[in-house]
Formats: C-alpha cells, sequence, structure tokens
C-alpha cells in the first residue's frame, strides 16, 4: 500500500486584489518525484512558500504523513520532515561547504550552549557525527572535494547541489526543490535528473517546481499544472501534455484546438524555456 | 568542475587540538602574562590598574562580541548589563542596603557581606534575565531599530540608576554606591593580601591575575560556543536568516540566547568591576561606554575572538599609553595640554571606529576562512557575496 | 486645570523644537535607510557656533538690540550646520551607500563621537551660558504662563514647517526629493541627480536643526558640547513615532511626543504618589520609542523609506 507523504487541500492565499492560489489541491505518494509546473505567475512559488511555512495560507488543509500539518513557522517546517531549497540559491556564502550541510545537522540534533562549553562527551560524540555525516553526504552528491571551500567560490552547478546536499541533511521526508535546473546546462541538467532518480531510490519524496517542461516530463510520476492560482491538470506527465487545458495555458489558444501534445522531442540543447 | 581556489584549504583539525604552532604561541603569552604586573608595576601602580581594565573589557568585548559579532544583533544598549552586575554585587556587598533599610539591618546585625562567588552568578542570572527580556520583545526588528531601542534601554537604565534614591534609596543616585567589599576566596582577601608564597604582592597585582584568570575563561567559553552547533546556527542567522530558519533553526531562541549569554559576560565582568573599584556609580555606565565596547569589536574583528581580544587590548591600552605621552609631549612642546588625555580618548574612540568601517571594514584581524562579516561589506565591498547575503537579510 | 494648560503650552514648546529635528533624521532615513545618528550632534555645532557668534556681536556692538542678535545667531548657525552636514556626508556616508545597512550606522556612531570631541576641545567641556534676547516678562494665557522666546520657538517651527512642506509637495527640488526618497535608481532614470538631492536633503535637514539647536538654547539658556544627544534620541524617536520617512509623520511625531512628555513630566509625580517624579522626564521618550518600535513600527501615519533593491 502506498503511503501519502503530502495530501493539501483547498489551499488559498489571497494578496490584496490578487487570488494568488485558489482551491489548489495536491497529493504526493511516498518514493515520487512529484512535478508542478506552469506558466510565470502560475502560483508555484507562492504554493511552495506556503507549504514550507514562509507564507501564512488564507485556507487549506494539510496532512503530512498521515498527520495533520499546519505550516506555520518556517523552522518547525523542517523539524517536521519537509526540506527546501530556494530559486534563487541560499546558502550560507561565507561558510564552508562542509559547514553549510552541518547546518543542515541541526534539526536532528541536541547539543545546546552548556554542552558546547563544557564539551560534554556527548557533545564531542554529536559534533563528531555531524562532521563525518556532513562529509558523506557531499561525497554522495559527488561535491565532497569542496568541503573546505567557501559556498560562495562554487561553481553554479555545484552550488546548486551543496543546497541539495544541505537539504537532505535535515532528513527530510519530503525534499522540495525550488526551479532546482534554472540557469543549468544541458549537460548539468542530465546530472541533476540523474541525482534526483538516485536521491528517489534512497526513500526521499520529491517535490519540484521546474519551468524546464522536458526534465520534468522525463522525471516526474506525477504532474500538477497550476495557472493563475488554480490546478489545471493533474496526472502523469504523458497525461498532463495533451490536456487541451494545459497546452493552451502554455502555447494558446490555436494550439490547444490542435491539440498537438507539448513539444518534449526538440533538439537536445533546448533548455526548455516557456 | 574547477578548482576557483588556487589550492583547496587544509581542513581544519577535529577534535579541537590547535597545531603546536598555536600552543607554543598560546604558551609564550601565558608566560608574559604572569611576568607582566611585575614589570608594569615598575612604571607605576596606575600601569597595573590599567592592565586591570584591560582585562575587564576584554570580558566586556567578549560578550558584546557573542550578540554583534557570533549572532550579527547591533546592542547599543549592552553597558545596562554591566550596570546590573556591578549593582547587584554592590547592593550585595556593601553598607548601603542595611544603612537605609532597617528591616535588613536587623536580618543582617553584622552587614550585607555575600560573597563575591554567590553574589556572581546572582548578578549574572539577573543580567541573563533582563536580556531576555530586553530581547524578546525586539529581536524582530530590523537592525537599524533594533540598535536604537537597545540604545534606548541602556538609557533607561541609567536614568533609573541616577534617580532610585527617592522616596526608597535603593541605588543611592548620582553618589553611587562605595565600601563595597573586595573579592575574598576563603579567608584570603584580596585587598589586604598580607604575606603570600613568601612575598608580599600588592592588592593590585592579585587582582590583575584574578581579572585575567576570568578573561581567558571567557575566551574558551567563547571559543567553545563558536566551534559548536550553536555557534554554527549563530553564523547561518547571520549569513541568510531565511535559509536558516528553512534548515530548522529556532531563529527567535538563538538570538535570544545569544543576547542573554552576552549579557551574562557583562553582569560578571561587572560585578567582577565593582569588587575591584569598590565603588559603583551611574557615571560608568553611560552610552559612551556601550560605544567604546562596540569601537573595540569593530577595530579588531567583529566575530572572531582573537580579533576581538585584540580590540579590546588596543583601545583601553592606547589612551593610558597616550595620557603617559602625550600630555607631557604637550607640556613640553606647548608650554600647556592643548588636548587633554579625556579628550584623546574619545578622539581615538571616534576615529577608530570610523576609519575601520571605511578602510577595513572586516576589523584589522578579522578570521581567515570566515572572515567576511556580511554585516558590514564596507565602503571597498570585500566580495559581491557578502554584501548579497546582507542585502538579503535586510 | 492650570497645570493642564501649562503643560500643553510646554508641550508645544518642546513638540515644535522636536519636529524641526525630526525632520532631518525622516528625510535622511527616506532617501537613505539611515539613522543619522550625527545628525543631534549637528545642531549642537550649531547652537554653539551661534553663541559665540552672538557673543562676538554682542562685545562688538552693545547697542544691538536682543531680536537682531537672536536673527544673526541663526543665520551664523545655519551655514556652519548645512556644511557641517554636507562634509559627514561625502566623506563617512556616501562611500558606504551601497554597503549593508549596519555599517552606516556604526560609522554614524563614530562621526558623532568625533563631532562631540571637536566641540569639547573648541568650546571646552563646561556648560555655557546664551544669554537672555528676548524680552524675559512672560505672557500670560489664562493662569499659565509663556515666556516670548517659547512664543517665537511654536510661531518659527511652524512657519519653517509650512515652508518645507510646500517646498516638497509644489515645486521641482521637492518632487525630485520624493522621487528620490520613493525608488532613487528608477528616480536617476528620470533625470534626477540622486547625489545631488541626497546632499539638498541632508541641508535642508541640517538648517532645521541649526534653527532648532539656537532656539533650544535661547529658551533653556544653556549649550554644552553633549546638549544634542538626548533632544537628538527624541527627535529620532517622534520621526519614528510619526512613521520614518514621512515628512508630515515627524511634525505630527514631533508634537505629539513633546505632548506626552510635557503632560508625562507634569503629571507623573500625582499619578504615582510622588514615587517618580519630573526627574524621570527623559524617560518618557525612551519607553515612547520602545513601545512604537515594538508595537506599530511604521509609525502613525505610516512609513515612507525608499526601495533601494
Amino acid at each position: 500500500m502506498v503511503e501519502c507523504v503530502l495530501r493539501a487541500r483547498s489551499v488559498n492565499k489571497r494578496f490584496g486584489g490578487l487570488q494568488a492560489l485558489s482551491d489548489v489541491q495536491v497529493q504526493i505518494d511516498r518514493g515520487q518525484i512529484y512535478g508542478l509546473i506552469g506558466p510565470n505567475g502560475a502560483g508555484k512559488t507562492t504554493f511552495f512558500n506556503v507549504l514550507t511555512g514562509l507564507l501564512p495560507p488564507d485556507s487549506g488543509t494539510f496532512e503530512l504523513c498521515g498527520h495533520p500539518y499546519w505550516p506555520t513557522d518556517a523552522h518547525r517546517v523542517a523539524k517536521a520532515g519537509i526540506a527546501r531549497t530556494f530559486q534563487n540559491i541560499r546558502l550560507f556564502p561565507d561558510m564552508t561547504a562542509l559547514e553549510n550541510v552541518m547546518v543542515g545537522r541541526h534539526v536532528r540534533t541536541h547539543a545546546n550552549a552548556l554542552d558546547a562549553v563544557l564539551r560534554t562527551r556527548r557533545a564531542r560524540i554529536e559534533e563528531a557525527t555531524i562532521r563525518t555525516s556532513a562529509q558523506a553526504l557531499l561525497d554522495d552528491i559527488g561535491i565532497g572535494h569542496y568541503a573546505c571551500h567557501l559556498a560562495r567560490t562554487l561553481p553554479y552547478g555545484d552550488q546548486r547541489r551543496l543546497e541539495i546536499a544541505r537539504a537532505l541533511a535535515t532528513e527530510p521526508r519530503l525534499l522540495a526543490l525550488d526551479e532546482p535546473a534554472a540557469g543549468m546546462n544541458a549537460t548539468e541538467k542530465i546530472a541533476l535528473r540523474a541525482l534526483l532518480t538516485r536521491i528517489r531510490a534512497s526513500g526521499v519524496t520529491i517535490l519540484l517546481i521546474e519551468h524546464d517542461v522536458k526534465l520534468v516530463m522525463g522525471l516526474c510520476d506525477t504532474v500538477t499544472v497550476l495557472d493563475y492560482g488554480k490546478v489545471i491538470s493533474m496526472g502523469t506527465p504523458a497525461q498532463v501534455q495533451r490536456d487541451p487545458d494545459v497546452i493552451e495555458a502554455y502555447l494558446g489558444r490555436a494550439h490547444a484546438l490542435v491539440a498537438s501534445p507539448l513539444p518534449l522531442h526538440t533538439s537536445a540543447g533546448g533548455d526548455g524555456s516557456t | 568542475m574547477n578548482e576557483t581556489a588556487a589550492e583547496p584549504p587544509k581542513p581544519p583539525l577535529a577534535g579541537g587540538r590547535p597545531p603546536p604552532r598555536v600552543l607554543a604561541a598560546m604558551a609564550a603569552v601565558g608566560a608574559a602574562l604572569i611576568v607582566l604586573p611585575w614589570v608594569a608595576g615598575a612604571f607605576g601602580d596606575a600601569w597595573i590598574r590599567a592592565l586591570c581594565f584591560v582585562a575587564l573589557y576584554v570580558m566586556l568585548s567578549l560578550g558584546l562580541n557573542i550578540v554583534v559579532g557570533f549572532a550579527g544583533l547591533l546592542d547599543l544598549g549592552y553597558i545596562a548589563f554591566y550596570a546590573v552586575g556591578a549593582y547587584t554585587y554592590a547592593l550585595l556587598a556593601s553598607p548601603h542596603l542595611t544603612e537605609h533599610f532597617p528591616a535588613l539591618a536587623r536580618a543582617f546585625p553584622s552587614g550585607l557581606h555575600v560573597s563575591i562567588w554567590v553574589a556572581l552568578p546572582i548578578g549574572a542570572s539577573l543580567a541573563a534575565a533582563f536580556g531576555i527580556l530586553l530581547g524578546a520583545p525586539v529581536l524582530k526588528l530590523r537592525g537599524d531599530y533594533l540598535a536604537i531601542v537597545t540604545l534606548g534601554f541602556g538609557e533607561i537604565i541609567r536614568i533609573f540608576l541616577n534617580n532610585l534614591n527617592a522616596p526608597l534609596n535603593f541605588t543611592n543616585g548620582p553618589s553611587g554606591l562605595t565600601l563595597i567589599d573586595p573579592v575574598r576566596i576563603g579567608h584570603f582577601d584580596l585587598a589586604h593580601p598580607g604575606v603570600v608564597l613568601g612575598m608580599r604582592p600588592s592588592s593590585l597585582v592579585l587582582y590583575y591575575y584574578l581579572l585575567v584568570a576570568m578573561a581567558m575563561l571567557a575566551v574558551l567559553v567563547c571559543v567553545r560556543l563558536q566551534d559548536s552547533r550553536l555557534g554554527r546556527a549563530w553564523m547561518a542567522i547571520r549569513e541568510d536568516e531565511v535559509a536558516a530558519r528553512a534548515m530548522g533553526i529556532n531563529v527567535r531562541n538563538v538570538k535570544l540566547l545569544a543576547f542573554s549569554l552576552g549579557a551574562t559576560f557583562g553582569g560578571v565582568a561587572g560585578g567582577l568591576f565593582a569588587a575591584f573599584q569598590g565603588f559603583v556609580s551611574p557615571e560608568s555606565f553611560s552610552l559612551n561606554e556601550s560605544i567604546v565596547v562596540l569601537s573595540m569589536i569593530v577595530l579588531g574583528g567583529l566575530g572572531h575572538v582573537p580579533g576581538v581580544v585584540l580590540g579590546a587590548v588596543m583601545l583601553s591600552m592606547l589612551p593610558e599609553a597616550l595620557r603617559h605621552t602625550a600630555v607631557p609631549l604637550q607640556l613640553a612642546v606647548f608650554g600647556r595640554v592643548l588636548i587633554d588625555a579625556e579628550v584623546l580618548r574619545m578622539l581615538l574612540y571616534g576615529l577608530a571606529t570610523v576609519g575601520i568601517m571605511l578602510y577595513r571594514p572586516r576589523g584589522l584581524w578579522p578570521a581567515p576562512e570566515h572572515g567576511v562579516q556580511p554585516m558590514f561589506g564596507g565602503a571597498r565591498a570585500a566580495a559581491p557575496g557578502a554584501a548579497e547575503a546582507a542585502s538579503r537579510n535586510g | 486645570m492650570d497645570t493642564l494648560v501649562q503643560q500643553v503650552i510646554n508641550g508645544l514648546v518642546l513638540g515644535s523644537l522636536y519636529a524641526l529635528i525630526a525632520l532631518g533624521y525622516t528625510m535622511v532615513y527616506g532617501v537613505l535607510n539611515l539613522i543619522n545618528f550625527a545628525h543631534g550632534d549637528v545642531l549642537m555645532v550649531g547652537a554653539l557656533a551661534a553663541l559665540s557668534a552672538v557673543g562676538l556681536l554682542h562685545g562688538m556692538w552693545p547697542g544691538l538690540p536682543g531680536w537682531l542678535l537672536l536673527i544673526l545667531g541663526i543665520a551664523a548657525a545655519v551655514p556652519v550646520c548645512v556644511s557641517l552636514s554636507l562634509v559627514i556626508e561625502r566623506v563617512a556616508y556616501r562611500p558606504l551607500r551601497h554597503a549593508p545597512r549596519l555599517a552606516p550606522l556604526i560609522t554614524a556612531i563614530g562621526v558623532s563621537i568625533l563631532i562631540e570631541t571637536l566641540a569639547m576641545l573648541i568650546w571646552g567641556r563646561n556648560y555655557l551660558t546664551f544669554p537672555q534676547l528676548l524680552p524675559e516678562a512672560p505672557l500670560h494665557v489664562g493662569a499659565a504662563t509663556i515666556s516670548v522666546t517659547k512664543v517665537v520657538v511654536i510661531v518659527l517651527a511652524a512657519l519653517i514647517m509650512g515652508a518645507l512642506l510646500w517646498l516638497v509637495q509644489a515645486t521641482r527640488l521637492g518632487r525630485a526629493m520624493r522621487a528620490t526618497a520613493e525608488n532613487p535608481r528608477v528616480a536617476s532614470l528620470m533625470g534626477v541627480n540622486p547625489d545631488a538631492v541626497i546632499a539638498m536633503t541632508f541641508a535642508i535637514g541640517a538648517g532645521l536643526a541649526a534653527v532648532a539647536g539656537v532656539m533650544i538654547e535661547a529658551t533653556y539658556q544653556v549649550a554644552h558640547f553633549y546638549m544634542g544627544f538626548i533632544p537628538g534620541l527624541k527627535a529620532f524617536t517622534a520621526a519614528v513615532l510619526g512613521g520614518i520617512g514621512n515628512i508630515p509623520g515627524a511634525m505630527v511625531g514631533g508634537m505629539l511626543l513633546g505632548l506626552i512628555e510635557a503632560l508625562g513630566a507634569g503629571y507623573i509625580g500625582q499619578l504615582t504618589n510622588g514615587i517618580f517624579g519630573s526627574n524621570y522626564q527623559d524617560v518618557f521618550a525612551f519607553i515612547v520609542l520602545c513601545a512604537v518600535l515594538i508595537m506599530r513600527p511604521q509609525g502613525l501615519l505610516g512609513e515612507r523609506v525608499a526601495d533601494r533593491t
């Protein structure tokens, strides 16, 4: 029986005169890679921010692994099991890559000020464990050799990977990635796809927002399409790409009438910009 | 992938043992510190007194560094915690309360002489409590507003200290509290030491050793805090508060912890100050003093413990040195004193602050790896990343 | 009732002074997102310069009438304050304009210390007396009294504030200032020179501070190198109370704070049965400051700060 990791229903959010999210619902099952796509301004990032506690929703119900979940304080979100990355990469630029990931371990560890000052045995052991597990994560993701480099000196693609490593350090049940492929070239995207597949294989469920339709269609098990804050389609990539509403949203009414699937098989160099 | 650094930096040694070079340096410094009061004493007692104040300022700077340097919160009223610690000990170990409150005089017929080793924890806890009281409502404010509110708080404390002498005389107003007990270790009184190990050390020298020892303890605590889960959380908050929150760090509580830990340092230093000086008055706890401590950590290297100590030593020793050189120099050259020592001191602090911010915003001795403090990118911005990080935090 | 009228009058006087000073803070914050910590010290330098000027003029021409001396004092203070303010902006703030927000604040603190030291050197450490220039005999408002000087404070402040509102709303410079305050980059794209506008903002604020400084010493008869700090801090409180960056806000905030302080100081003895007296007057402003920043940081009329992204 496939258990559900995240169920969100009737999520609404209004900003002044703009209804940014209206009755959005999402159901993510364990072990899936779930894609959230839609044209610019559709509300994807708003939904993300609501889910991860950065924005309070006006209404909605959320269930995380069967338990009711109300995304209030952002810091409780990580503890509950949702870890996220950011569209514009929010690393700790002047901390080393290793330290960035070590911060990710914060939420699952316990040493407090007293432990730190007294250097209790428990604190020392925990500190050593944090360090080794952080290094292991970096190695796993493929940037282990950057451990002692300041995060801001890493090449762009590796910075994105570092952010993912840091999120993984929180031992999430759901890894929420906000446009992880933004700014990447085709080679990097292939590597990203392999990475995400590996992460899924290790038991972490993934939710991702992406603009690169080709990447999403090739990678995701289920896709939800948003437009103007509403869900206009949901299903497997194959189903969604044939949905006339989706085609209309992306390409305009004329194309929808012709009912041709979204152009997925363009030349390899395309970066899938919509 | 390209290596962006010329050579990968060496990983810090795990387990916290400093490399032998550093250990040797520490031993040398330790030896110098032991010998120093005897050397300084040859030039006069005033120099030993100055060294004692250096130790106190080191403690204060380390405390403020936790708040400003580690957690990135600009506190302009820090000296209030120093005042709390000082007045706590002063009230518990001087004739004032028994003189003005007959009920207490009856309860303590031989006077209130709480030992400093009991009073210090009380003062420190009280300071920490004030820290939480002040911090809780204000930590959500943006940087410059936080600075002003803390400044206001510091002034409120000073005004209360100045005026709580009527109708009930708690603080004795502007006159302050005198006849404060000196430090006693067992039966050993630091103010009247007598014979120790066959020598007759002056009370000043003994206080020096006590204060330097406490200062070194403070350094140890700071270093341990910095290289810990909590220290990393502070650094993360400083670098990018939003990301820190997303990683599960309870930003509010962690900031509050910084505030109250910093306050604790101030409280301990305050108690020691009261015992050392023998009297306290509101004058010692003005905004100027908060600014002085701030300039010490800014000059030395915000967030970097060795830098902070350097800044404290420099900005507390230099005015003393100037007092002993610039005044006679002016007398010799001009026949009179144009700029007296007090003015020179303030001039020094002002120039140090402005100069460092404009020309070396990271301080004289910033941390080698994590040196760039996102708060102070400076006129010649250290790196694009730093200014960006700070503008993200706003 | 008499106390009430008297305290209201005191409050209006205080409020007028706070409003003049608060405008300097609010305008600079509006364009630069910077608390000009040195503003109070600029006021102090102007006041002391006026003191010296008045003393000098009186020494040279003893027959000069008091009101003329006062005007000349202000005329001496204004250029001093304006030039000092422009120098500070150029040397200490402009290089840090794109630095993260706390760097200029720390620098401002350092500048403040330097100016105080400078004043200490020039004018000494002692409290100096400012002569009584306007007629001493108080006017009566019912049972309350008000000195001529205090009337002048209120009237002068009102006139100046009116002129400033006109400047900001109805002139080209005012439009440029408002545009820069809203979004400096876009304003520069529209042909506004942000450096010039910022300099102008500092200059106007300094001019207002000069007037306030002279009126403070004329009212209270005393000047001192540290006289700028407390009024400066209170005026900043007033600016925040009204809404930082908001010019009418600074005026409203200033008057309101003056009234709160005067009424508080006047009645606190009665309210607390003598436990707290009027010597706690300064605490009111600080309590208002903390309360506003914690509970309503955008102030009464809303803040107007630059979009400096």
